[in-house]
C-alpha cells in the first residue's frame, strides 16, 4: 500500500467524521432516555484512558529508549491510585456527587467556604499547567504528519498549518458537544462515547504495532527477550529517586489533572463503575505499555542511528514498508492527542467560565440586574473559554516550536497541577484545613514550581544563564536549580520536592494558625464526613426569600423547564400543589446545589445569597458541626424524619382546609350571584312581556321590547348551558369525538373566536412549533383555548396587552403555554381559579363588574381531564400564565 | 430500637465485609512495597546488575498481580455496596 499526502488527509478527516457521528448518535440516544448502555463501567473505564495522551503513545517509546524502565513510572502511579480507590477516589466521587462538583477548582473552592479566590487560583494553576500540555498534543500531531509525509508524493507538510487546523477542528468539536447545553450534572454523553471509541483505537493500534514488532521483526517472545537482554539500553539505571518521585508525581497528577478529575469524578454516576475501573484501568495501561520496550529496542537496532525515538511507533512500520500498519499507528496517536485535548479543553473552559468569568460578571452587576438570561451568558462564556484555551495552546506551540522533548513538557505539567494535591487531600481528610491555609499552600507551591521548573523550561531567553548559576541579584540561595544552596538534585525532582514540601508546609501551618469562617467549617464537615452524613446540615438557616424570585433566578440558570420541574417536585414533596414550595432551608440547599452544577459552588452561593436574607449559617448548624458524637443524633434524625412526614401531611391538610373554606365562601357568594344573575333576566322578561301584552304599543316599540326579551332569554340560556356543560363533564357522561388535526388550526380558531382583533390584544405565536399533529377532540380543545384567549383579552391589564402562545413537545406530550404581560393572578387566588364559581375580585379587571359567571376555567379543567391532559397555573412568567398539557395521541406519535 | 437487639459480636457476613475493605485498603500498600524493590538492584549495565529482561518481567508481573488482586476485591466489594449501606449513614436495620 502506497500512501500519498492526500490519502493521509482523507483518512484523518474520515476518522474525525466517524467521531462526530458517534458523538452525535450518543447524544441522540441519551436524549431519548436510553442511556443505560452509554453509562456502563466499560465506557467509564475507557473514558479514563484519556490519561494516555500522544505523549504516552509516542513518547513512552522514546522515554524507554533513553531511560529504560523509568517510563513505567508514568503508568504505575495512576495504577496504584486506581487500585487504592477505596482510600481517595471513592470519597472524591461521593463528594463530587453530593456537592454537585463541576471541576477540581470547584471542589477546592467549595470545600474552603465556597471561596471565589481559591477557585480562581486553582483555575490559574490549571491553565498554566495544562496549556503546554495541549501544545504538546498539537505538536505531536503535526510532527507525525511531517514524519509521515517526508519524501511522500504530493506534500511537504507545513507543520504549523496542520497544527492550526487541528486546533480549529478540535474547538468546533468541543463547542458542539461540550457546550451544547448547560446540564446541571455536567455530563457529556457524546464526548464520553467518542473518547471511548478513541481509547479502543489507540490501544488496538499500539498492540498491533507491538505484535508486529515482536512476532514480525523480533523473532517471537524469546527472541525479543534475548534482544532486550542484548540491548545497549540498561533497563534499570539505578536512579531510585526518580523511580519513586515520578511514580508519586504521576499518581498525584492523575488525581489533580483537570481532565482526569473531569472523567473520574464529574462524569461518574455510579460508585460501582469505580470498582470495575479499579482493575480495568490498570489493565488498560499495562497493555498500553506492554510492547513499549520491544518497540524501543527493535527500533534502536533497525532504524538508522540518529532517528527520533519518540517516533519509533510510526517509523518502524514505515521503514518496513507496512503502510497500512503505519496508518493505524498514526490514527492511534491522533486519537490519543485529540481525546486529551477535547476533555482538557472542556474541563478548563468550565473552570475558567465558572471561576473567573462568572464571578467577574456577577461582581460588576447590581443584584437586580441579574435579570438577563444568565444561562446564555454562561454558555457564551464557556464557548469563548474553549476558544481561548485552545488559542493559548496554539500560541504556546508557536512560541516553543518543536524543540522540546515530548516527555519534558508532560512532566512539567504534572508538577504544576500536583500543587493542587495538598489542598485537595487536606480538604477531604482533615477538617482543620482552612481557606487561608489552602491559599497559602497553593500560592507558595505554584510560585516555587514556576520559578524552578516552568520558567527554566523556556530556556535562557526567560531566565538568563547568570540567574541559573548565581541566583537573582546574586542571591545564591534562590538559584532555580538549587534552592537554599542544595545542589546536585535532578532538576525535576528538585522542583517537585521543594514545591510540594513548601506547599504542604504552608497549608498545614497557616491552617493551624487561622480560624475558619462558619461556612468553611460547615463545608469541611460535609466533605470529611461525606459517608456518615445522615441529613446534610444546612447552609441556609432561615430566609426572607420570596420563592417566586428564586424561581425566576432558577429559570435563568437552569432553563425554564428544569427549574419548574425542580420547584414542582419540591412542592409535591412538601405536600403542596403547584410550583411554589416553601423556601425551607433544605430546599434552599438543594436549589443552591442544582445551581452549583451549572455555575460552580461559589457563584451559586453568591446568587442565592442575593435573595436570601439573614445569616447563612445558624448557631444550630455550628453546634451540629462541633458535635463530634454524630452517632447519638441518629435516633433523633429518625424521629425528625417522622415528624417531617407528619408535618408534610399536616401541611397538605391545612392547604386542603384553606381551599375548602375559600370555596365554601365562594360558593355562598356564587349562589347569591347566580340567583341575582337568573333573577335579573327573569324580571326584565316578565315585565317586558307584560308590557307587550298591553294595548297601544307602536310596532317600533313592540319590536324593541321583544328584542330585549329575546336577548335576556339568550343570556339566561347561556348561563344554564354553562352550568349544564359543567355538570355533564363532572359526571363523566361526555362523549368525545376523536379527530386528527393540526394544533395550529385549533389555535387559529380560538384566536379568531375569542375576538382578539376587536379587543386590541396582540397575540404572539410560533408557527413552526405549532405544527404539531394531535389526535383528540378538537372542538373541546378549541373550547379550552377560546376560554384562555378571551380571559387574556378580558383581564390583561397591561397598557399594550400581549399574549404569547408557546408550544413544545416533551416525552409524548404537547405543552401549550398561554402567557400574557399583565400583572398576573395574586398568589392566594391561584389556588381557586380552577374551581367553579371562582371569579377574581375585580381588582385587576379594570371594569366594575366581572362579565363571566366564573365557570370558564372550571370547565377547561374538566375538559382537559377528559382529554387525558391537564391545565395549571404557571408561576414566575411575568404575567398570568396557563399551561395546557395534552397527550399527543398514539397515531400522531406513530406518524412522526 | 433496633440497636438493643444487636448481638455482642457482629454477624460473620459483616465481619467478612470489613476485612474485605481492609484488604482493599492494603493492596496499594503491598503494591508500593513490591515496586520499591528495584531500588535494591544494581544498574543493569554493571557487572552483577539485574538483567534487562528480568527487570522488565518483574515489574510487569507485580503489576499484573496487583490487577488480579484488584479484580477479585472489586467483585467482593461490589456485592458489598449493593446490599449494605451502613457506611452511607443509613442504618440497614432501620
Amino acid at each position: 500500500m502506497t500512501l500519498t499526502f492526500d490519502t493521509l488527509v482523507a483518512v484523518s478527516l474520515g476518522y474525525v467524521a466517524v467521531l462526530f457521528a458517534v458523538a452525535f448518535a450518543a447524544e441522540r440516544r441519551a436524549d431519548a432516555g436510553s442511556s443505560v448502555w452509554l453509562r456502563s463501567p466499560l465506557i467509564y473505564t475507557l473514558s479514563l484512558s484519556i490519561y494516555c495522551t500522544a505523549w504516552t503513545f509516542y513518547g513512552a517509546v522514546g522515554y524507554a529508549a533513553r531511560s529504560g524502565l523509568e517510563y513505567l513510572t508514568i503508568y504505575l502511579g495512576p495504577s496504584l491510585v486506581m487500585i487504592g480507590w477505596w482510600w481517595v477516589l471513592r470519597k472524591l466521587v461521593r463528594i463530587g456527587r453530593a456537592q454537585r462538583i463541576t471541576s477540581i477548582a470547584d471542589l477546592v473552592s467549595s470545600r474552603f467556604g465556597k471561596s471565589p479566590w481559591i477557585g480562581a487560583l486553582v483555575t490559574l494553576i490549571a491553565v498554566a499547567g495544562v496549556t503546554p500540555y495541549i501544545a504538546l498534543q498539537l505538536q505531536s500531531i503535526s510532527l507525525t504528519f511531517a514524519a509521515f509525509t517526508e519524501g511522500m508524493p504530493g506534500g511537504s507538510t507545513d507543520v504549523e498549518f496542520v497544527a492550526l487546523w487541528t486546533a480549529v477542528g478540535l474547538a468546533v468539536f468541543t463547542i458542539l458537544f461540550g457546550t451544547r447545553n448547560l446540564d446541571p450534572s455536567e455530563r457529556h454523553h457524546g464526548i464520553v462515547m467518542a473518547i471511548a471509541v478513541e481509547a479502543v483505537v489507540k490501544l488496538f493500534a499500539l498492540l498491533a504495532v507491538g505484535a508486529f514488532v515482536v512476532w514480525g521483526l523480533g523473532g517471537g517472545l524469546s527472541g525479543t527477550l534475548a534482544r532486550i537482554d542484548a540491548s545497549d539500553v540498561p533497563m534499570w539505571q539505578g536512579d531510585g529517586g526518580r523511580w519513586v518521585g515520578l511514580t508519586l508525581l504521576s499518581g498525584a497528577a492523575f488525581l489533580t489533572l483537570p481532565r482526569m478529575f473531569h472523567v473520574l469524578v464529574v462524569e461518574n454516576d455510579d460508585d460501582r463503575h469505580l470498582a470495575v475501573a479499579s482493575w480495568a484501568f490498570p489493565l488498560y495501561v499495562l497493555l498500553m505499555s506492554l510492547f513499549v520496550v520491544p518497540i524501543a529496542v527493535v527500533g534502536l537496532e533497525r532504524l538508522p542511528s540518529g532517528s527520533n525515538p519518540d517516533l519509533f511507533v510510526l517509523a518502524l512500520p514505515i521503514s518496513e514498508g507496512h503502510g497500512g500498519l503505519a496508518l493505524l499507528a498514526f490514527l492511534g496517536g491522533f486519537s490519543s492527542a485529540t481525546s486529551m485535548v477535547i476533555v482538557a479543553t472542556i474541563a478548563l473552559a468550565t473552570m475558567v467560565s465558572n471561576h473567573i468569568v462568572a464571578p467577574l460578571w456577577l461582581s460588576t452587576r447590581e443584584p437586580d440586574a441579574v435579570s438577563r438570561d444568565l444561562r446564555g451568558t454562561i454558555l457564551l462564556a464557556r464557548r469563548v473559554s474553549v476558544g481561548g484555551v485552545l488559542s493559548l495552546g496554539y500560541i504556546y506551540f508557536q512560541l516553543t516550536g518543536s524543540g522540546v522533548a515530548l516527555s519534558a513538557i508532560g512532566l512539567i505539567a504534572f508538577a504544576g497541577v500536583a500543587q493542587i494535591l495538598p489542598a485537595m487531600l487536606g480538604g477531604i481528610f482533615w477538617r482543620g484545613g482552612t481557606a487561608g491555609g489552602a491559599a497559602a499552600g497553593l500560592l507558595l507551591g505554584a510560585a516555587v514550581w514556576v520559578w524552578t521548573l516552568f520558567l527554566p523550561s523556556f530556556g535562557t531567553a526567560v531566565i538568563p544563564a547568570g540567574v541559573l548559576d548565581h541566583g537573582p541579584y546574586g542571591l545564591g540561595w534562590l538559584r532555580p536549580r538549587a534552592l537554599f544552596g542544595i545542589e546536585g538534585i535532578d532538576p525535576l525532582l528538585h522542583s517537585v520536592i521543594w514545591s510540594l514540601l513548601l506547599n504542604t508546609g504552608a497549608f498545614t501551618l497557616v491552617s493551624l494558625l487561622t480560624f475558619p469562617k462558619p461556612l468553611e467549617r460547615l463545608q469541611g464537615a460535609q466533605f470529611v464526613n461525606v459517608f456518615e452524613q445522615a441529613n446534610p446540615s444546612r447552609a441556609w438557616s432561615r430566609s426572607g426569600a420570596e420563592v417566586e424570585d428564586l424561581l425566576v433566578l432558577a429559570q435563568r440558570v437552569l432553563g425554564s423547564e428544569a427549574a419548574l420541574d425542580l420547584f414542582g417536585r419540591e412542592a409535591e414533596g412538601q405536600g403542596k400543589s403547584g410550583h411554589l414550595p416553601d423556601p425551607t432551608p433544605a430546599f434552599l440547599q438543594e436549589l443552591e446545589r442544582e445551581l452549583a452544577g451549572s455555575v460552580g459552588a461559589a457563584a451559586a452561593h453568591a446568587l442565592v445569597g442575593q435573595f436570601v436574607k439573614g445569616p447563612g449559617v445558624s448557631v444550630e448548624d455550628l453546634m451540629a458541626v462541633a458535635d463530634e458524637a454524630a452517632q447519638i443524633l441518629e435516633y433523633s434524625a429518625r424521629l425528625e424524619h417522622k415528624s417531617a412526614e407528619q408535618e408534610r401531611t399536616a401541611r397538605a391538610l391545612r392547604e386542603a382546609n384553606d381551599k375548602l373554606t375559600h370555596i365554601a365562601r365562594q360558593k355562598d357568594a356564587f349562589l347569591s350571584r347566580i340567583s341575582h344573575e337568573l333573577r335579573t333576566p327573569t324580571t326584565s322578561i316578565r315585565s317586558f312581556s307584560s308590557i307587550l301584552g298591553e294595548e297601544g304599543l307602536t310596532p317600533e316599540e313592540a319590536r324593541r321590547f321583544a328584542g330585549i326579551v329575546e336577548a335576556e332569554a339568550q343570556r339566561m340560556t347561556r348561563l344554564l348551558d354553562d352550568l349544564l356543560d359543567l355538570s355533564v363533564l363532572r359526571e363523566g357522561q361526555v362523549s368525545l369525538r376523536q379527530q386528527e388535526g393540526l394544533l395550529s388550526e385549533v389555535i387559529d380558531r380560538a384566536v379568531v373566536s375569542a375576538g382578539t382583533i376587536q379587543g386590541g390584544l396582540r397575540v404572539v405565536r410560533d408557527a413552526a412549533a405549532e405544527a404539531v399533529p394531535v389526535t383528540t377532540d378538537l372542538d373541546r380543545l378549541a373550547q379550552v383555548f377560546i376560554n384562555l384567549v378571551s380571559n387574556a383579552r378580558k383581564y390583561c391589564d397591561a397598557a399594550r396587552p400581549e399574549l404569547r402562545i408557546g408550544v413544545q413537545r416533551r416525552g409524548g406530550q404537547v405543552i401549550i403555554d398561554f402567557v400574557d404581560n399583565g400583572s398576573g393572578i395574586p398568589v392566594p387566588e391561584r389556588e381557586v381559579v380552577f374551581e367553579s364559581f371562582a371569579r377574581l375580585t375585580g381588582r385587576r379587571t379594570g371594569s366594575a363588574e366581572p362579565t363571566g359567571a366564573g365557570l370558564g376555567l372550571a370547565i377547561c379543567r374538566e375538559i382537559m381531564a377528559h382529554l387525558g391532559g391537564s391545565i395549571s397555573y404557571l408561576p414566575g412568567q411575568g404575567g398570568a400564565a396557563f399551561r395546557v398539557i395534552l397527550p399527543q395521541g398514539l397515531s400522531a406519535a406513530a406518524a412522526e | 430500637m433496633a440497636r438493643a437487639h444487636r448481638p455482642v459480636f457482629l454477624p460473620p457476613a459483616g465481619y467478612r465485609r470489613r476485612r474485605v475493605r481492609d484488604a482493599a485498603r492494603l493492596l496499594p500498600v503491598l503494591g508500593v512495597v513490591l515496586l520499591v524493590v528495584p531500588l535494591l538492584w544494581t544498574r543493569s549495565d554493571q557487572p552483577g546488575g539485574v538483567g534487562n529482561s528480568v527487570a522488565l518481567i518483574y515489574v510487569f508481573a507485580v503489576w499484573a498481580g496487583l490487577i488480579a488482586g484488584a479484580n477479585l476485591l472489586s467483585r467482593l466489594l461490589r456485592r458489598d455496596t449493593e446490599d449494605d449501606a451502613d457506611e452511607d449513614g443509613r442504618d440497614p436495620s432501620a
